[in-house]
């Protein structure tokens, strides 16, 4: 059986101006030696979603080799045990690979075949993106370098010998407080020097334009499916769609497509030791305007704009700096923010896995913290779909590490 | 007026039959007051120096000024310490160009108005942000002309005419041609295509024209002088630092050795 494929709308809509700016934020903060490779990734971008082919082989690797359209599951004894609505979980931990990435890797991996790029480059956090990209290089092809903090290397060991076995040479990095934001640093370096025959496959919706827009469109497939299936199993739109937020990816694939619906939107981000313990990862509840990376956002940062070491039990939300377009819908008021604890993450991890069967990623399980408080207060013949952006397997270090006995 | 005094010593250097020297150096590196004496120390040689803000993330530097602003940024170096290095070296030589040099956000945390009304009081003569290119001008230019500050832009190998254009149209002061692509202290391009590059850029702007990136040694100071408006040295004079900075005086010493036969490469030229 073949895929339906009218509910993947490709008109491109909330688009940023033509250099990348939400309002004031996003934007083209690049280094001159990158804005010549930047245009021409933006022409490649264009030409390529308007061309029926590429959505062709695009849609067909998704559906045959990703595993698309991945299921919305109604977790009922999740949402018996919460007492509240119904929730609604969308099963990202299902695709190949074992997170959404790789609804993006498998976009901007077209997008290098048709530019001529040999060798793709690409930085990591939890290590998700990194083995989402190792993964379509080895499909391709195609010499593969991932930057990935040194921290993380240690903490998401699983996932470095995955990308090793799948061909990737992972750079191990020291600089900086050797965490995501110093990855995408190295990235950045190595792209300088590499431009003319290397596409860096970023792995969120920041960066320099076209990045965020370009990232957003490659997994609006997640929130296209999700509001298709809604309707086709309850017969109406979710009352609240709720996601995790580092840099965005994952919330931005559930969120923009339902951006235009009478539904409230949820972004949930990494509260560490505690919002107000200094320690966590969150740059729109605690951050403020601020340059990094190729766009203005929001930071977390000091008063002379040095950013800060983020805190977070989960490495893929560890990051000082959030999507340019996440930060646009927050202050225009169409994003609602909440946040989730490392050991409230952690119970909601513990709760899925032991109600459904189902361990989801420490990412995702933020997501559910939030989701589940949030259904709590709501009506049983309401919804609450939320993003389940990922699998828990390569979480098991940390996990053993913190739960240990008591499992 | 400071925006003559890039001018006036580009015009000066012309007369001498010599390229501009151009020395950098990151603020507050191995520590503020050690700083000042290096920050003195290479004055002495330079024609313009390049003030480096230390940034938590500088994406367009090598290894070698990574860490330079790693130490200054653990010594505590602030932005008031910076503006007041540089308005120790305005004291200390009138006539040399002082710019600063570094990221967005610094000046964007301090605010573009403030920044631009400090380092003008201190004596700076234009700013260098690595990652403002002249699509996104308008978040700066409006206070950099207020306060009479240049906007030194870069250019790179990989600049269209399209983007060369553009730049010669914002720019101010001096065009920073990046000599390879790809970070400080890797290896200098080649030299013919450097002078390729600089004769390119020139159909499109009056403005001098200086090299850097990946210069390290006299020899090839004298190589780019012989073309160029100016040649910076960066890495290799911040690496004096991160050898020796055990030791304040080696240090010192050190540097000034570097800097005088970089000078003396220069001035060989202009006989």
């Amino acid at each position: 059986m073949s895929l339906d494929r009218s509910m993947y709308d490709l008109n491109i809509t909330h688009a940023p101006d033509l250099m990348g700016h939400f309002g004031v934020f996003g934007g083209m903060f690049a280094a001159e030696t990158l804005m010549g490779p930047l245009q021409e990734l933006k022409d490649a971008f264009q030409s390529a979603w308007a061309d029926p082919q590429f959505h062709a082989e695009r849609m067909d690797l998704l559906e045959h080799y990703v595993g698309r359209a991945t299921p919305l599951y109604h977790a009922k004894h999740l949402s018996n045990a919460v007492g509240g609505a119904q929730i609604y979980l969308k099963r990202e931990d299902l695709t190949h690979t074992g997170a959404h990435k790789i609804n993006n890797t498998i976009g901007q991996a077209l997008l290098a075949k048709r530019m001529g790029k040999k060798r793709v480059i690409a930085e990591t956090g939890a290590g998700q993106h990194g083995v989402a990209t190792a993964t379509v290089a080895a499909m391709f092809n195609m010499e593969c370098d991932v930057y990935m903090g040194r921290e993380d290397t240690i903490r998401q060991a699983p996932n470095v010998f995955r990308m090793k076995l799948l061909g990737a040479n992972v750079i191990p990095v020291d600089s900086g407080s050797a965490t995501l934001k110093d990855a995408l640093n190295e990235a950045l370096r190595d792209w300088v020097a590499s431009c003319e025959h290397t596409f860096y496959i970023i792995g969120t919706v920041a960066g320099p334009h076209p990045y965020p827009l370009m990232v957003r469109q490659f997994h609006a497939v997640i929130g296209q499916e999700a509001r298709a299936q809604m309707l086709q199993q309850t017969g109406k739109l979710p009352d609240v769609a709720v996601a995790c937020v580092g840099g965005g990816s994952n919330a931005m694939g559930l969120l923009h497509p339902l951006r235009d619906d009478p539904v409230r939107l949820v972004a949930v981000e990494a509260a560490g030791y505690g919002l107000n313990s200094g320690q966590h990862s969150a740059s729109l509840l605690r951050g403020k305007k601020g340059i990094l990376h190729g766009n203005l956002t929001y930071l977390l940062e000091d008063d002379e704009g040095q950013v800060e070491g983020t805190h977070s039990i989960s490495a893929g939300l560890d990051y000082p700096g959030v999507g340019p377009e996440l930060a646009a819908m927050f202050d225009q008021g169409v994003l609602d923010l909440d946040s989730a604890t490392d050991k409230e993450a952690l119970a909601a991890f513990q709760q899925l896995t032991k109600t459904e069967g189902i361990i989801p990623a420490l990412e995702s399980s933020h997501a559910l913290a939030a989701g589940m408080r949030i259904a709590a207060t709501m009506r049983e013949e309401q919804s609450v779909l939320i993003n389940l952006s990922g699998r828990g397997d390569k979480d098991m270090n940390t996990v053993m590490k913190l739960l240990g006995e008591q499992v | 007026m400071s925006h003559d005094r890039l001018s006036t010593l580009f015009a000066r250097c012309k007369t001498d039959g010599r390229a501009a020297l151009v020395g950098y150096l990151t603020a507050g590196d191995p520590s503020v007051s050690l700083s000042e004496q290096l920050l003195l120390t290479l004055a002495e040689q330079v024609d313009v120096i390049e003030i480096g803000m230390p940034f938590s993330d500088p994406m367009a530097d090598g290894p070698v000024i990574q860490a330079a602003s790693e130490r200054a940024l653990a010594a505590g170096t602030k932005m008031d310490d910076v503006f007041e290095l540089a308005a120790k070296v305005r004291a200390a030589r009138a006539d040399i160009g002082i710019v600063l040099m570094g990221y967005a956000n610094t000046p964007y945390a301090l605010g573009f108005d403030q920044f631009a009304l400090k380092a003008a009081a201190a004596g700076v003569d234009g700013v260098l942000l690595v990652d403002i290119p002249a699509e996104e001008s308008a978040i700066c230019d409006e206070a950099f002309r207020r306060n009479h500050l240049h906007r030194i832009f870069l250019l790179s190998p990989t600049s269209s005419d399209y983007r060369i254009a553009l730049a010669a149209k914002h720019a101010s002061g001096f065009i920073y041609y990046v000599s390879l692509k790809g970070i400080t202290g890797a290896e200098m391009g080649a030299v013919g295509d450097i002078d390729a590059q600089v004769k390119r850029i020139r159909k499109f702007t009056d403005l001098p024209i200086c090299v850097g990136f990946g210069i390290k040694t006299p020899a090839q100071v004298s190589q780019v002088g012989a073309f160029a408006d100016g040649v910076v040295v960066g890495s290799h004079f911040v690496n004096q630092i991160a050898q020796f900075h055990g030791n304040e005086m080696i240090t010192v010493q050190a540097l000034k050795e570097v800097a005088t036969s970089m000078r003396s490469a220069l001035e060989s030229h202009s006989a």
